[in-house]
Parts: structure tokens; sequence; C-alpha cells
């Protein structure tokens, strides 16, 4: 009796707690909700207006970036003893998205911070480097940068040809890395480097760095097709020296933390995707509620509005789900990937579908849908190229069907 | 300073929203439209925070009348410092005839049972454009009422040795005026720029608490004096005309009876 009980419990708190999730899908808790709106304020007050000077000028919006950290959102995890907001993957996920509604590059700004260098640091930093390398990260007044592509490979991480040697008391970094975001106006990076060639991938270890930092030096600002306010450079490291307790986790522990740093990163630009999409929804449903051809509001006549809603909905839940499993502690590798494939190509068929529903004025930069097409190729290319999302994706359901 | 301040706060249609009558001219669509805090209510809680900020007040309580739906309001005031809030049920019919009399009634009520030193509230809803609730809860109390804008630009509201202190911009130079504690201040768009509410606030917002109240506990009978008869939308603007002379212009006005 007291078995059958308990067993009925333990399903009614399973049941409430899917029935919680779900409820969580069809509306957001009203904290989130508070939260979204007071964000979608903020980018439709201050960040919209600027967005095309931002781009047009290569400006990194620093006032912006401190406005937003002093409101929380430039370490929306990062518990409040450590000079976060301490809200949940989910709140930051809804933050990004409103603010790269706004502003892509300031969503992507954002989303590096969060994700690619507070995230690991919270994750596998020491209390000490967590109060030297986090506490300064939350305010907007320095952000952080994520180092671990290179010239000679992007998604096939494992092969880093960055070294780090030890020599006494110190690591030494010599090496490239390439198509760093937010590297010109960092004041931190996290360093990829090989400490044992022989071991491959297991041979990798994270590093913190400073910056500036004698043996660091930044290449030339990418001039690049979209997200020109945030800057994207190389880092090349000669000589760096650093000290030993600058390693973040343990040695040969590199890849693994870049990659369940990646799962996390992938729904911050899932939500920057989803963003960059939704502006360029905005612009095309409000072009067609003004334009007429044909005798009609070309409202009438676009079936591709229903299509392009469709598109960031389906990729919003898909986003949402996978942020309330991490926030759960489940696995959520796979729900991530297919968030990320899911939003940065909803939202380069959106915005190409804008420019259309535009048509000429679509092509020209009075409009901002050329922006956001601009904007929305990168999603597809960083944290994990389109194909490497369906490869992870099709790991893991490979997985789970094995016997 | 042990002073309490009663703030004022309006759920409103939002401003940015296009505004319909309903097809039975009563009234306007308010169904799934977007709402939210009058904006000058938002510069009145701003106001309230700043003196609360400078150690001028001990204790910020944000009040709003009407439905569930006001909770919305009152929580955003709390996530912008507001301390706690109160809730007065007006729902319904009540809520649809709800008017400056009556919400002036229950803020004067309000005030003495909370033992409130100060009341701001916003000039004027952006609805109803009535700007009358703060005269009247003043009178209804005999206290002091100011704008600190009263057309011009104000610098500061202080509060120095129970006196309220207003410094406003006039043609001639600064204004400053003391005003006896309790007194009633309303905001006016250029006292100050709102915040926007941080993460931590927001979150800290949910622990705070909203009481509720009818207004039948505090003695306010909210019927209204007022009927509305008919709510229509604005003549739609017709297109101008253009004339050569003066002496067209005279013809034209003439032939329109306007002189």
């Amino acid at each position: 009796m007291a078995a059958l009980f308990k067993a009925r419990r333990a399903l009614g708190m399973a049941v409430g707690h899917g029935v919680r999730c779900l409820n969580q899908l069809a509306e957001l808790p009203e904290l989130h909700q508070m939260m979204r709106q007071t964000c979608r304020d903020y980018a439709q007050k201050e960040l919209a207006p600027i967005a095309a000077q931002l781009d047009k000028d290569h400006k990194f919006p620093a006032k912006q970036i401190q406005e937003l950290g002093g409101m929380g959102v430039m370490a929306v995890e990062v518990p409040e003893s450590l000079g976060g907001a301490g809200m949940d993957y989910l709140a930051y996920c809804l933050a990004v998205e409103e603010l790269s509604r706004g502003c892509a590059s300031t969503g992507v700004i954002v989303s590096v911070n969060n994700s690619l260098y507070l995230g690991p640091i919270l994750k596998f930093g020491t209390e000490e480097q967590k109060k030297q390398w986090i506490t300064p990260f939350t305010t907007g007044k320095k952000v952080g940068c994520f180092a671990l592509s290179e010239p000679g490979n992007g998604s096939d991480a494992g092969a880093a040809s960055t070294l780090a040697q030890q020599e006494g008391n110190e690591w030494v970094l010599n090496g490239t890395k390439a198509w760093i975001t937010n590297c010109w106006d960092a004041s931190a990076t996290i360093i990829f480097a090989t400490t044992d060639k022989s071991l491959r991938h297991k041979g990798i270890s994270a590093f913190l760095v400073p910056m500036p930092h004698p043996g660091l030096s930044l290449g030339k600002k990418e001039d690049k097709l979209g997200i020109q306010a945030s800057s994207t450079a190389n880092i090349i490291l000669e000589d760096c020296r650093i000290p030993l307790s600058n390693m973040l986790g343990e040695r040969g522990m590199g890849f693994k933390i870049a990659m369940q740093t990646l799962d996390s990163g992938r729904l911050g630009i899932a939500a920057q995707a989803l963003g960059i999409a939704q502006a360029a929804l905005d612009c095309a449903a409000d072009y067609a509620h003004k334009r007429t051809a044909f005798g009609a509001l070309i409202g009438k006549l676009q079936f591709k509005l229903a299509d392009m809603a469709f598109a960031i909905e389906s990729a919003r839940l898909l986003t949402w789900r996978a942020a309330m499993l991490r926030d759960a502690k489940k696995p959520f590798t796979k729900e991530a990937a297919m968030a990320k494939l899911g939003a940065s190509e909803a939202a380069t068929f959106v915005s190409h579908q804008a420019i259309q529903v535009l048509g000429g004025m679509g092509y020209v930069t009075d409009m901002p849908a050329e922006r956001h097409y601009r904007d929305t190729c990168i999603t597809e290319i960083y944290e994990g190229t389109s194909e490497i999302q369906r490869l992870v994706i099709a790991n893991n359901i490979l997985k789970e069907y094995q016997q | 300073m042990s002073a309490r301040v009663l703030v004022g706060v309006k759920r409103v249609i939002d401003y940015a929203v296009k505004i319909r009558v309903k097809p039975d001219r009563t009234g306007v669509v308010t169904d799934g439209v977007k709402h939210s805090m009058n904006p000058f209510c938002e510069i009145a809680v701003e106001e309230a925070v700043k003196l609360k900020e400078k150690k001028l007040v001990k204790e910020v309580v944000a009040v709003s009348c009407g439905p569930q739906q006001v909770q919305e309001t009152i929580r955003t005031a709390l996530a912008m410092g507001a301390d706690r809030g109160i809730h007065v049920e007006v729902s319904g019919k009540d809520y649809e005839t709800l008017g400056p009399l009556q919400v002036s009634k229950i803020l004067a009520a309000l005030a003495k049972k909370e033992q409130a030193d100060l009341i701001i509230l916003g000039k004027q809803a952006i609805d109803d454009d009535c700007n009358q609730t703060g005269q009247m809860t003043a009178a209804l109390l005999d206290w002091p009422q100011r704008s600190p804008e009263d057309g011009t630009f104000a610098s500061e509201v202080n509060i120095e040795a129970d006196k309220l202190k207003v410094v406003r911009e006039i043609d001639g130079g600064l204004e400053t005026i003391k005003i006896n504690l309790p007194a009633v201040v309303t905001a006016d768009l250029r006292l100050n720029t709102p915040r926007y509410a941080t993460l931590p606030n927001i979150m800290k917002a949910k622990k705070k608490k909203i009481a509720n109240v009818k207004p039948a506990d505090l003695g306010v009978d909210v019927s209204s004096r007022l009927e509305v008869l008919k709510v229509d939308e604005p003549p739609q603007r017709q297109a101008g005309v253009k004339v050569e002379t003066v002496h067209d212009l005279v013809g034209k006005l003439k032939e329109a009876g306007r002189i």
C-alpha cells in the first residue's frame, strides 16, 4: 500500500513537473514575462534607433553595453554573490532574443560575454578565478571573449595547433586564433591551446588571459557582411606568458570545456537568430499592411508571412525547451543543436523572404531588411555550423537507438 | 527620514497602440490590446524611488485601482524600486466608470490609513487626459498640491526638515518653493527619465507584497456620477485646399462661414 502511494506521488510529481514545463511553453511565468518586456522596451527605445548607424560605423555600443550591465543583462546566470542577476537560462535566452530584435550586434556581444566567457568560468573555475575573472565582467564595463577557432581549424576543433608549454611557474602560449568575436573590445579571453600534442583532442587545455597582455596582439578587424558593431579579429600569441594559476579546469580538459560551453552558447545564438528573424518579420508585416498591389493590400496576397511566422515560432519553442532542459539539469545537447539549427535556418529564410516582401525597398539601406539579411548569415556559421549541428543531432539519435 | 510615499500607478492602453472605438460606440477596444503603466505614473514612481535612494523617504508604496490585471502594473512599480503595493479591487461596470473623483477618494482614504506623508501622482493619464486626480486628492485631504512642472522645467524635488522643496526653472532663472508636508505632487514629463527595471530588481519584485483592498473597506462609494453617452472616432482628416492669394483665402473662409 505504502509502495503504491509512493509510486502515485512520484507519478504526480513527474506529471506536475511536466505540466509546469508545458505551461511554460504555453505561457511564460510572470517573472520571465516582466524580464522579457523590460528587455524589449530597452531594445526598441535604445537599440533599434541606433542599430543602422552602429552597423555603418562599425561602432561598439559601449554606452549601451554598460547600461545593459547595470540592468544585469551582461551576466544573467551569474549568481548575485558574484555580481550577476542570478536568473535562469530561459531568462537569458529571452533577453538575447529581445535585444537582438533591436540590434543583432548588441545581441551577440551580450551572448558571447554570458555564454562563452562567463559560462565556462562559472562552471569550471576555482573560487579565486571566479572572483578575479567573473565579477569585473558583470557590469558591462568589461567584456570577455572565447578563442577556440584557428586559421587552420574551425569545425575541427580538436586539431588545435596553438601550443602551451610550461616553463617554470608560467605557461607560454604560441599560435594564432581566428574569428574571435568581441576581441578588440575585450578585457580578457579564454584561450584553448594544446598542452600534449600526442593526446590529440584530449591534450587541449583552457587558459585565462587578460587583455591587453604582453605577447598577445590582435589582428586587423575583419570587414564582415553583418554584425559590424561587434569586432572580429585574430588573436596572435607570441611567447605570451601567464601564471600557472591561469589554467581553467584541469590539464587536458580543454576540449570538454569547449564542447560543453558551446552546447550552451548555441542557445544564445539561437536566441539571437530568433531576434533578428522577428525583426525581419516585423518589418515585412508592417510593409504588407501598407503596400497595395493588384488592388489589395499585399498582406492579403502573402502566404509568405504565414511561413515566416511559423518558422520563427517553431524554432522559438525548440529554443525554450532546450533552455528549460538545461535549467532542469537534464541532458540538452541534442535539443540545443536542434534549436540552433532550427533558429538559424529560420532566420536566414525569414530575412530572405522579408526582402522579397519589400521588393525593391528590401534591397536598399533605407529599410532594415537588408541589414537583417546580412546579420543572419553568420548565425548558421558560428558556434557550430549548421552542418556540425546535423552531425551532433545524428550522433545523439544513433546513440538513442543503440541497443 | 521616516516619510512614507504613496505613488498612484494607472494601467492604460500602451501609448504606441492604435486606438479603435468599439462597434457599439460605448468605449474603446481594450480586449487583447497591449497595456502598460501610464508614462506620467512611471515618472512619479521614478521620483519616489529617487527620494528613497537619497534617503529622504523610508518607504514607497505603489497603489493601483482596477481588476486583477493592474497587479502587473504594480509589479512594474515594485521592479523599479517601490517597497510594497496595494491593489484596490474594482472590476466590471465599476471599473468602466471609474474616474478621478472615485480614485481621489480612494487615495485620500489610503493616505490616512497608511499615514502617508507624501503622495506623488502622474499629472494626467494618457487615456482620459483628465489632469484632476492630483488636485482632487489634495482637496479631499486638505493638503497642499504642487506640480513641480507647472508647464516649465523642474530640476529637483527634495525633502528638507519636514518641508517639500521644489526647484523649478522659470523664465527669469530658478525658483525654489517650499511647501509643508504632507503634500500631493503631480509629475509632468520633464521631471525625470524613468529607469529600466534591472533583472535583480525584477526578481526581488516577485517577493514584495501586494495587499488587496476593496473600496468598501475604505468607506468609498465608487458609483459614478457621470454617464458616457457615446464614443466616436475623431473625424477623418480631410484634405486641405491650397490658395494662391490672401484674397482667395479670405473668400474661402467666408464661404465656409468661418468669418
